[in-house]
């Protein structure tokens, strides 16, 4: 497993953005609970090695970056307590059980996780799960109240370079997002082999994570995502996401960090 | 009760093209009211679902089927692959629909009346009891991870009862040449996610008050005679 690809790219947001959780919980094994996440622990349990040690939880809900009502009025507080509260908590609580009961996997990060569990391209029923816990992860960070408008610098540059001009890459994501079927996400990725920016479209639970490929923007498309604010009108949601919701900060962060890993310009070194 | 259908535009289309006939679609009009099958599914539900989710695949098909006809009259092969995929869900979506529609009946229409003759003694053999159909069918629903169905087919080569489970907007029939739906229930979250939100099995349970059987029963005695 290429470490590199490994690593937990909440960490470079989270100092910044997020206002409570941990990493994922990787050397909690046999130690204490974690009372905020929801999964108590009783004190007794602990202090008897010859009982067997409970593992109390894997990995936790993380919380979005903002308060629920903060993307008001283009996705409603309603949204959020149910899409986060109860869709993305049911994906946490439902990946802690299948991990309770065969947890080989456990140890991993969890763009490992997701990458083993995808199991290239038969996915091991832990892959669902997994899967929707990152992705929605990431779709919370990839939205900033005051949202919209435009990447500036090396974003902008590089987005330019990819697809002529910011009106054209925004025009395709949104078309890309308008002709997807069924459940499904829209991606803004960096290629890691052809070294430039595209959009992708996956199904179900599939993310970039699977093919290598590093997530710069992530849209939501499940009809929960957009039902409550906008019942059918998905073009009405695409376009609010495009102009007020999407966070060119969050993608700016993200582009940075991909660049440790992707050489995206070769230095104009003179031919002697 | 006021008439839904869209005016079909068959006419109008036949006669701009002069030499073929192309057969346009249209969205079936329901056979009760939007508010009809409350509490088990709201009118709101079944408005949107009718109106907007059942109307754009209508709308989407016929647009399909116009590009499929140009593309095959200028012998535009990979055009007419291209559109396969627009084609299976628009037309599944609609084919879908219609017969979800037929499945779902007013309680004083008769919906949720467990089902009688030859489909009755069908499920009972096949399935042990009409209880035991309705949990598999549920667990199958609530298990299926995205969007998609969940169809009680009979196979009519086999005449057996299946229980299957098709993605997006496939039909029974991908999963199967010679299955043909008795009863398909809608497990895309806007069937019923203003009610029931994220509570998918709560939908599952509730749906069968409004099932129709009469009409799944008349399907099953012409396939299995």
């Amino acid at each position: 497993m290429n470490l590199l690809s490994c690593s937990n790219n909440h960490c470079v947001l989270s100092s910044s953005l997020v206002a409570a959780t941990d990493p994922p919980l990787k050397n909690l094994k046999v130690s204490i609970g974690v009372p905020r996440f929801g999964f108590g622990h009783r004190n007794g349990s602990l202090r008897n090695n010859h009982r067997v040690s409970k593992i109390v939880a894997y990995y936790g809900l993380k919380n979005p970056p903002y308060k629920l009502d903060a993307l008001e009025p283009y996705m409603s507080k309603k949204t959020l307590e149910v899409h986060w509260g109860a869709h993305h908590r049911g994906y946490v609580e439902a990946l802690n059980k299948q991990l309770a009961k065969n947890d080989v996997l456990y140890g991993c990060t969890m763009e490992e996780l997701i990458k083993v569990a995808y199991n290239n391209g038969n996915p091991l029923p832990e892959f669902n799960n997994a899967a929707q816990v990152w992705n929605h992860d990431f779709f919370w960070e990839s939205m900033q109240p005051g949202g919209g408008e435009m990447p500036t610098l090396g974003l902008l540059q590089q987005i330019e370079k990819d697809f002529a001009s910011f009106t054209n890459f925004k025009d395709k994501f949104i078309e890309a997002a308008l002709t997807s079927f069924g459940s499904a996400w829209v991606w803004l990725v960096l290629k890691r082999e052809k070294k430039c920016l595209a959009i992708v479209k996956t199904s179900n639970a599939v993310n970039p994570l699977v093919w290598n490929d590093i997530p710069i923007i992530g849209l939501d498309l499940w009809e929960h995502a957009y039902y409550l604010d906008y019942k059918n009108d998905k073009a009405k949601y695409v376009n609010t996401f495009m102009n007020h919701l999407v966070s060119w900060n969050a993608a700016a962060a993200r582009m940075a960090r991909a660049q440790a890993f992707v050489n995206l310009g070769e230095p104009k070194i003179p031919v002697a | 009760m006021a008439l839904r259908t869209l005016v079909s535009r068959k006419t109008l289309r036949t006669s701009s093209l002069g030499l073929r006939g192309l057969q346009t679609f249209s969205l079936p009009d329901l056979p009760y009211d939007y508010g009809a099958l409350e509490p088990a599914i709201s009118g709101e539900i079944m408005q949107l679902h009718h109106q907007k989710h059942h109307q754009t695949y209508v709308t989407n098909f016929n647009k399909a089927i116009e590009q499929l006809d140009g593309a095959a009259s200028k012998g535009d092969a990979s055009t007419i692959v291209k559109l396969q995929s627009a084609i299976k869900f628009n037309g599944g979506g609609h084919v879908n629909h219609s017969i979800f529609w037929k499945n779902l009946a007013p309680v004083r229409e008769g919906g949720g009346e467990p089902p009688k003759g030859s489909l009755g003694w069908a499920i009972d053999n096949h399935f042990g009891s009409l209880d035991a159909l309705v949990q598999k069918i549920n667990a199958e629903g609530a298990a299926l991870q995205g969007s998609g169905w969940v169809w009680l087919g009979v196979d009519k080569e086999l005449k057996h009862l299946v229980v299957e489970t098709t993605a997006n907007q496939d039909p029974l029939v991908t999963k199967g040449p010679n299955l043909v739906p008795l009863l398909g229930i809608d497990v895309w979250e806007h069937a019923y996610y203003l009610q029931y939100k994220n509570v998918r099995p709560d939908y599952l349970k509730n749906i069968w008050k409004v099932i129709n059987w009469k009409y799944a029963g008349e399907v099953y005695e012409k396939e299995c005679p």
